[in-house]
């Protein structure tokens, strides 16, 4: 059985939590976005950002939890150096449910997901160790990221495989990107434990994990070495373990730390938040539309196959370039464009951030081809021109030429120079019609993609008489 | 010229010109200097008080508009933070630190064109009944200096009473500015819990504690409140007052009023007799204005001062654990230290009485004990609330001593803390119930002064404001020996 508790930073969001630094903390130098509320300066009040409240619920809503009626934020007290106030503001149950949601749901392959408990809280600071042995370590701290809106996600130990577990992550990734609330592609803006247990044993938590991949790979070490445990009759004592990153293992933690007890206290800086049924419900109407009603949409509105539907759908950059190029008549095309053209040109974050292409690009190429402008072959050939310039499609058009051929007397002049030169292809293409494709292949290599493919092939057929 | 006039005849005689403020200011900090050696009211003063007034003269005479104080000098707990200069919660951990930002009673204090000539001298971090806690030493009643100011606003009361400042900002957790208001005969209130905005002062018991106005006349106290009341958004918890006017009809009577006596802090063993006598003085002045006297049983009252230093103890413990010398503090070289080993080493620098409570504050909301003493200290804490509802449902006021015992001599409850707590069961049910209280000073008997309390429902301070300006018309208060 494997359970996941999950923290990912609402990246989206313009402010920290409590603060008016910037969530999104990255590019800064160490300790600039900082302020004394979030450096927890004496006297200093945290100011609960409104907006993480709205978006958290909307993951909460997209989860299938349940929303309470108060959000209550408490104090988990331990010291450590990345906490400015040694303690951190995060959301509990301990008066009934007071966090952002509880009782969730998600469905991935069939295998139904509960999730426990959604709460709010805030990200810690980063430690940066340096100095290359133990005599010269220094630890530095960095408060830049302290404050960061996070939202944890619990689910209940149903997970059988780690194979469940990557779709599981998959799946939430592509949800919480699709919210409008997360990058998740973002270094460290999303990070995960793992409760491992097998039958008849204890549950061992492992932390410390630092990418998905890993995760998969530390969820499979511990089930094998729980299950050899198990096969030698040792016992398998519940207990945190560290992911060793270089080594691939996991490793009993010997520190106190892990047994803290955090004395939990209301935080009576914060007001109940009182979660009236108006503003849920603006909410709810706000979310943008799920992945799979999206995916259902793409189907059996524009008839476009459901594997296509699937990978536009799922990727918001994908679904947010088809929502704004399609119109009733060219959707299909634009699906095809973006899942097979676009795809291998910006399947990075860096690719996309460096991308100069518009939806109207995508639009007035699907055009120009559906006009029979230009060439399928030629589109993909202007599509790079376009992601690296951000050129207007007309402009590439006569800048490098991409031009349909469909004038006959210059097609017909390059087939002559192509009957000349492959005499035994032509041959072969008298005796067995079908091979003429190589030879059409030919005028397209020569062309660049620009000849019209069936008036080439009826040109053809005609002057080698077939 | 006198130090002791009043803050409205200060501001009367600003606007008739025959007080400047600069005038007022330099004869406040020459008296300072006189009296300081011997009452200890400050931590820090204000090197710019003068240059300040003098602006603020120019201002005026050249017709332009001036803040509602006028230059007045004006006192504030070390426990408030002002940018730029030192904060140290009476701490030898914050001994050097400077704020990086006002306060917001400070930003609202400096906006009306008060002169904020020092910062006073308390209980370190506010903890305590005497100012004996002060890591700079304690502050000295000005009526007998052999004598405990109280606390943990001692710092404040004795500058007031010592015609140090005319007015002094104090924090009150469990009757902090109550407590030496009774102790120094000033008056001292303690506002509805998110009238006052605490942004900007170093919390110790941040739920039930608010920032409270100091003077050594009600509407003083009155004014000083109009202008440090309201929503603040750099507070959560603060309350919209909507602009009320305190001072506006403050002298309207409490004729047909309906007071309640608590019976569990009027009676009783741990009553001292000399402070029920003045007490009883007291209700027949308050029959003579035309009020309805009645008794009222608070049963919970029995267990408040339990439940305050269990609640106080578990939000101390939280609210200090930042104090780890890593960020700021002083200086303590980290090498050869583990983090966790430096920051027990530099947490030493905490005094006894924050220690214990530090102590406290990690055991009672444990994960083995927090159900024996944290969650039955929260019902009881809500019980008492329910019984304030219900007493406020027949009473317009709850009165009682301020404190049960006369002011005492140092270092004679310094070693008992449960006597020293016990100080403090007067005032407790204030904070934590969240209703107004203020203490007004009745007599002085035997050269130690004696405050009567008045609570009354939350947000109600105009009515509180009113039936303490009726009470302290009924009585005639000796001059401070100084
Ligand atoms: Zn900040």
């Amino acid at each position: 059985m494997i359970g996941l508790e999950i923290h990912c930073q609402l990246t989206k969001l313009e402010s920290k939590l409590f603060c008016t630094c910037k969530a999104n903390y990255r590019g800064f130098e160490p300790n600039t976005n900082i302020c004394p509320v979030c450096m927890g300066m004496p006297g200093t009040l945290p100011r609960l950002n409104k907006k993480a409240v709205e978006k958290a619920t909307m993951i909460a809503m997209a989860l299938n939890c349940k929303t309470p009626q108060r959000l209550g934020f408490f104090r988990k007290n331990y010291f450590y150096p990345d906490l400015p106030k040694n303690f951190q503001i995060t959301q509990l149950n301990l008066y009934g449910p007071t966090s952002i949601g509880e009782q969730g749901k998600v469905s991935i392959e069939g295998k139904e997901i509960r999730i426990r408990r959604i709460q709010i809280e805030e990200d810690p600071g980063r430690l940066i160790y340096e100095g290359v042995s133990e005599r010269t370590a220094i630890t530095l701290v960095d408060y830049n990221r302290a404050g960061t809106p996070l939202v944890e996600i619990v689910t209940e130990p149903d997970f059988d495989n780690p194979r469940q577990v990557r779709i599981f992550l998959n799946v939430l990734s592509d949800l919480l990107e699709n919210l409008g609330v997360s990058d998740p592609t973002l270094e460290g803006a999303m990070r995960a434990d793992a409760n491992v247990s097998i039958e008849g044993g204890n549950r061992v938590e492992v932390k410390n994990i630092g990418s998905f991949h890993d995760l998969e790979k530390a969820i499979h070490f511990e089930l094998t070495r729980q299950t050899s445990l198990k096969e030698r009759g040792i016992e398998i004592a519940q207990e945190t373990r560290h992911w060793d990153d270089k080594r691939k293992i996991t490793i009993s933690s010997r520190s106190k730390e892990e047994d803290e007890d955090y004395r939990y206290i209301l935080e009576g800086d914060i007001p109940w938040v009182i979660m009236d049924e108006t503003s849920l419900q603006g909410w709810k109407k706000n979310m943008p539309e799920s992945i799979s009603s999206k995916k259902e949409r793409y189907v059996s509105k524009y008839r476009i196959p459901a594997q296509v539907a699937d990978v536009l759908s799922s990727d918001k950059y994908y679904s947010d370039l088809f929502e704004q190029a399609h119109d009733e008549s060219n959707a299909k095309e634009i699906a095809n464009m973006i899942t097979t053209d676009l795809m291998g040109l910006v399947d990075t974050r860096e690719k996309r951030e460096q991308s100069k292409l518009a939806p109207k690009h995508l639009s007035d190429l699907v055009l120009m081809m559906n006009s029979g402008k230009v060439t399928r072959s030629s589109a993909k050939n202007a599509l790079q021109e376009i992601v690296k310039t951000g050129k207007s499609v007309s402009d590439i058009m006569s800048s490098i030429g991409l031009a349909k051929i469909s004038d006959e007397s210059e097609l017909g002049k390059i087939i002559d120079d192509i009957i000349s030169q492959e005499s035994t292809a032509v041959q072969q293409a008298k005796e067995n019609p079908q091979t003429i494709n190589y030879l059409v292949g030919k005028v397209m290599q020569k062309t660049k993609g620009k000849a019209d493919p069936t008036i080439t092939l009826n040109l053809f057929k005609k002057k080698i008489g077939i | 010229m006198s130090l002791g006039i009043s803050a409205i005849e200060y501001i009367n005689g600003i606007k008739n010109g025959t007080i400047t403020a600069e005038e007022f200011v330099a004869k406040t900090i020459e008296h300072i200097k006189k009296v300081e050696p011997k009452l200890h009211a400050f931590i820090s003063l204000n090197d710019n008080a003068l240059e300040q007034a003098r602006a603020i003269d120019k201002k005026v005479k050249a017709g332009q508009n001036v803040g509602a104080f006028y230059g007045m000098p004006i006192s504030i707990k070390d426990n408030i933070c002002i940018k730029g200069g030192k904060t140290t919660c009476a701490s030898r951990m914050l001994e050097n630190y400077t704020a990086p930002y006002d306060a917001t009673v400070v930003s609202k204090l400096n906006a009306q064109d008060a002169v904020i000539i020092g910062k006073t001298n308390l209980d370190e971090f506010a903890m305590g009944v005497a100012t004996e806690f002060s890591a700079f030493g304690p502050s000295k009643n000005p009526w007998d200096t052999e004598y405990v100011p109280g606390g943990s606003s001692g710092g404040s009361a004795v500058s007031v009473a010592g015609l140090e400042s005319i007015l002094s900002l104090g924090s009150d957790t469990g009757g902090s500015v109550r407590n030496p208001a009774s102790f120094c005969s000033i008056v001292g209130l303690k506002p509805t819990y998110g009238l006052v905005s605490r942004y900007g002062l170093v919390s110790y018991a941040n739920s039930i504690e608010q920032i409270g106005p100091m003077g050594r006349r009600v509407e003083d106290v009155a004014l000083l409140l109009n202008h440090i009341a309201g929503k603040d958004p750099h507070d959560p918890t603060t309350i919209d007052n909507k602009n009320q006017d305190y001072l506006s009809g403050i002298d309207s009577g409490i004729s047909g009023k309906k007071i309640g006596i608590i019976k569990e802090m009027s009676s009783g063993s741990g009553l001292d007799s000399t402070v029920a006598s003045v007490f009883k003085n007291s209700i027949s002045a308050f029959e003579k204005l035309g009020a309805k006297i009645e008794e009222v049983s608070l049963d919970m009252v029995e267990y408040t001062v339990a439940t305050y230093y269990v609640l106080t103890t578990a939000e101390a413990g939280s609210n200090l654990s930042r104090y780890d010398n890593l960020r700021y503090g002083y200086d303590l070289d980290s090498e050869g230290y583990e983090f966790k080993s430096y920051i027990s080493k530099a947490r030493r620098n905490f005094g006894p009485e924050v220690t214990r409570r530090m102590i406290l504050g990690g055991f009672v909301p444990s994960a083995g004990f927090a159900g024996k003493y944290l969650l039955k200290a929260l019902k009881v804490k809500s019980k008492l609330k329910k019984q304030i509802e219900a007493a406020f449902s027949k009473c317009d006021f709850l009165i009682s001593p301020t404190v049960p015992v006369l002011p005492f001599k140092f270092g004679e409850k310094i070693d008992d803390p449960l006597a020293m707590y016990l100080a403090d069961i007067n005032t407790v049910t204030a904070n934590l119930t969240g209703v107004p209280a203020i203490s007004v000073p009745y007599e002085v008997k035997n050269g130690l002064p004696v405050g009567i309390q008045i609570h009354a429902n939350l947000l109600q301070e105009k009515q509180l404001l009113q039936a303490a300006y009726a009470l302290q018309n009924t009585t005639k208060l000796p001059e401070v020996p100084l």
